[in-house]
């Protein structure tokens, strides 16, 4: 093969819109880009702050992303149906009162953590089964519970927080197991298991089938309702273990808790490559989305810069990876 | 019959990753033609097209008009006087016909912006009128059948008023009738001086209405020839590069007892008693003119619509189909008609769309055990002769004929009991499309039943052992091999 450089001129073929962009490394860096932008923020946060590049720093920033990371697996689930989960924010801090409140002692250390677990699944099948049988679009399913999750976490506990939490239950936040963080564990525990099921099972490529193409995926005899509300019900259920941990890192079940959270996952997924039209995604690429939010996040804070800024440079990445991956698609 | 030049297209290169997808290619067409442009699947057809659209840049030269053509992009080629009619529909589902033809450049009041409906809606009227096409210019393009969206894509194409409309496999998706409305629309665009390529595996069409024909080997340039200077033969030469026999003849298969049978079944306001049966070892041929409802019955056996009434036999027992699942486990395979709609998942890979209706067999302990699939996979891609040059390439990637092949082998796969097979040749090429047959008479030998549609009627003709006559939701009769011809189908069908 001649190496000739070309660039690639594409668009739909109705002439709407056109992109131009070099070809030669395009596959590299579809396929590595984000781990090597991830890498260069590192750099760049170390040379910019001093404070940034040590163990103790570092090992904060990634217990830190453990929750949102949780949550965004499966979120990337989600999304590669070519659905969304708006309530993840919401369930968050219900499982976290619920779970508050059988966590204060006179209780055994399981059953807080069956019911966190057990509502947060309850929610995404919920979700699941509103989005299919009840035929509403998962952006309005979603955006249902999340409203309404917030509203039981406040009804529920009075709109206080529940403290006094029993010190097993406090371990799950702030814990170390094998010299690290527990919910750094968790992080690559979830992690793994979820890359396992999203690549080698067949529940993982029915999840990439339905997103590809729902019709053609029924046709191939999967059921697709079922399994999207397995999808969601998963992804309730990584949101529950996600808020276990976070109340007990903060040692009270709050209400208040996981504001916007939903939207801070669905961007380390898409940031991670996930493509909201469906079929495309992994789960490494969701660790190091949120693993970019977080070094983002940490190493602004280290320099002072004013979380207005933030905010601000946060959605600038979060449109600049959607566009790449808008980019990507015209492809076809 | 023009000599003037209107297209010279000069060593057209092109390059995917992995893959040199045309090299060096020439292509010459005079005004007031009709040009064929020739190849196997993945010759690189659609590539040349896309680029002379402006949807891909190559490296050469283009001059058309005598003027040398620089494209920024299809806009700008339609602005230029070329349209094209693409392999893969593109229709958006959500709105009308007249809405889809007019996207971009719809009549609006004075320069208010806001479109004029009533105007569209005539002019679209009167555009199909002229085009002997009845489609309702008001219906939703989801509610279509492809062959209608295939008329619309044509129409939209000849609406541009262009000097040249390039028509990659216009016919693939549609019956004899509207390719006689075609061809009456080629024919007169022909005397206004319109020069047309034509892109086609079906070369009977070719020879009927082509005056040229450069053919394309693997992204070399072949050859471009007067069509009286060549027959069947010495076209499939040039394109194949050796000698194949392009018609596969039917081997006969013992047939045996009946697998499925069908009775009475109905579908409110698609179809209704439909009764047959298929034996082991058959191949059962459904004929019928477009939007007759063949599909529709095939997919509501299936599971996929499933019907309002009646009753499926398999084996002499009676069983419920009510989802697809149910049918794949009962060893039934459905190849459907629309690649793209129902057939391929399109972001994912040539494996992954090859192992998805039979994943439980490639399972070990709930994990998909890879060497197995890769196995599989690479016997299907060496057994129909798939061009890929990978199998984690993704099947968008792929040519029309390969994305085929890539489909029936999902079902292969499976190693159905009874397979269905939608227009199970669309797009594929002479000598896939010989292979494919001869598969199909070797799974019949085999004991399989096969049903097939098929809107070509030589392949009806040449692979049935029976053929079922389709018309407006009826089956109006029923032919043996030995007195099918083409008169008697559709004298049955119009009776
Ligand atoms: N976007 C793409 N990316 C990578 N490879 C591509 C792309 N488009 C086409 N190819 C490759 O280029 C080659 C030529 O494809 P092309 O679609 O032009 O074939 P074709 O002659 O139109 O075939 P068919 O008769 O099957 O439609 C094929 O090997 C195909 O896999
Ligand atoms: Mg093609």
């Amino acid at each position: 093969m001649k190496n000739q450089q070309t660039i690639e001129k594409q668009a739909p073929v109705n002439g709407r819109v056109r992109v131009d962009w070099k070809e030669k490394g395009s596959e590299v860096v579809s396929r590595y880009g984000i781990f090597l932008i991830f890498l260069g923020m590192v750099a760049l946060m170390s040379i910019l702050t001093p404070h940034f590049f040590t163990y103790f720093n570092l090992i904060n920033v990634v217990r830190q992303v453990s929750f949102i990371g949780i949550v965004a697996m499966g979120v990337t689930f989600v999304i590669i149906t070519k659905g969304i989960d708006l309530s993840s924010g919401s369930v968050i801090a219900l499982v976290s009162v619920m779970a508050a409140s059988f966590a204060q002692g006179g209780h055994s250390l399981v059953v807080p953590i069956l019911i966190g677990l057990g509502i947060g699944a309850l929610t995404g099948l919920i979700n699941g089964t509103i989005a299919t049988k009840g035929m509403i679009p998962p952006f309005i399913a979603t955006l249902g519970m999340m409203t309404a999750a917030r509203g039981m976490a406040l009804l529920y506990s009075n709109g206080r927080p529940i403290g006094n939490l029993t010190d097993s239950f406090l371990f799950m936040g702030s814990g170390d197991l094998l010299g690290l963080p527990f919910p750094i564990i968790m992080f690559l525990v979830m992690g793994l298991i979820s890359h396992l099921l999203l690549n080698n099972t067949k529940f993982g490529k029915s999840t990439y089938a339905i997103g590809g193409n729902e019709q053609a995926a029924r046709i191939c005899g999967i059921n697709v309702d079922r399994h999207l509300i397995l999808v969601y019900t998963y992804a309730g259920f990584l949101t529950g273990i996600a808020a276990l941990m976070l109340t007990a890192r903060i040692s009270a079940g709050q209400p208040s808790m996981g504001v916007m959270y939903e939207l801070d996952a669905i961007a380390a997924a898409v940031i991670g490559g996930t493509s909201l039209t469906g079929g495309i995604g992994t789960i490494p690429g969701t660790m190091i989305g949120a693993l970019i939010i977080g070094v983002l996040n940490n190493g602004l804070d280290l320099m002072n810069v004013s979380s207005y800024w933030q905010q601000i440079l946060k959605g600038i990445i979060i449109v600049t990876a959607v566009l790449i991956d808008s980019r990507k698609n015209r492809k076809s | 019959m023009g000599e003037e030049i209107l297209l010279e297209m000069k060593d057209i290169s092109k390059e995917f990753p992995g893959v040199k997808a045309l090299d060096k290619i020439q292509l010459t067409v005079k005004k007031g033609t009709v040009h064929a442009l020739m190849g196997e699947n993945g010759a690189g057809k659609s590539t040349l097209m896309k680029i002379l659209f402006g949807i891909y840049s190559g490296s050469g030269t283009i001059s058309f008009k005598g003027e040398e053509l620089k494209l920024s992009g299809p806009k700008d080629a339609l602005k230029k006087g070329i349209s094209m009619i693409h392999q893969e529909l593109n229709p958006i589902p959500e709105m009308t016909v007249a809405e889809n033809i007019f996207l971009g450049r719809e009549p609006v009041y004075g320069k208010t912006g806001w479109v004029n409906k009533k105007k569209l809606v005539q002019q679209t009227a009167e555009l199909f009128e002229t085009l002997n096409i009845p489609i309702d210019p008001t219906t939703k393009m989801k509610d279509l059948t492809i062959a209608s969206m295939q008329m619309v894509e044509i129409a939209m194409a000849v609406s541009h008023s262009a000097d040249l409309i390039i028509m990659d496999e216009p016919t693939s998706a549609i019956t004899d009738k509207e390719v006689k409305y075609l061809f009456e629309i080629i024919r007169s665009l022909k005397s206004k001086g319109v020069a047309i390529i034509y892109i086609s595996h079906k070369m009977d069409e070719v020879f009927r209405i082509c005056d040229e024909i450069t053919v394309l080997r693997d992204g070399q340039y072949i050859g471009t020839k007067r069509t009286d200077e060549l027959d069947h033969d010495s076209l499939t030469q040039m394109m194949v590069g050796r000698e194949i026999k392009q018609v596969f003849h039917k081997e006969p298969a013992e047939i045996k007892e009946v697998i499925l049978s069908v009775k009475n079944l109905s579908k409110e306001g698609k179809f209704k008693n439909i009764s047959f049966e298929v034996r082991k070892g058959e191949i059962l041929g459904i004929a019928g003119l477009m939007g007759a409802g063949r599909t529709e019955v095939i997919e509501s056996i299936f599971g996929v619509d499933p019907p309002t009434s009646g009753e499926i036999y398999l084996c002499g027992k009676p069983i419920k189909i009510k989802h697809p699942s149910d049918a794949i486990r009962h060893k039934i395979g459905l190849l459907t008609e629309d690649r793209k709609l129902t057939g391929a998942f399109l972001p994912l890979s040539v494996k992954e769309n090859m192992i998805m209706s039979g994943m439980n067999k490639f399972l070990n302990f709930g994990f998909v055990n890879g060497g197995k699939v890769k196995q599989s996979c690479v016997s299907m891609v060496e057994k129909l002769n798939i061009k890929t040059p990978n199998l984690n390439k993704l099947i968008m990637n792929l040519s029309g004929g390969n994305q085929q092949k890539v489909l029936l082998a999902r079902w292969l796969l499976n190693d159905p009991d009874l397979l269905i097979l939608d227009e199970p040749t669309r797009g594929v090429d002479v000598g896939a499309k010989a292979e494919i047959h001869k598969l199909m008479c070797k799974l019949a030998q085999e004991g399989k039943a096969i049903i097939m549609i098929s809107s070509e009627m030589p392949e009806i003709l040449g692979m049935s052992d029976r053929i079922l006559v389709m018309h407006e939701g009826h089956f109006k009769g029923e032919l043996s091999r030995e007195e099918a011809n083409q008169e008697r189908i559709l004298q049955i069908a119009f009776q």
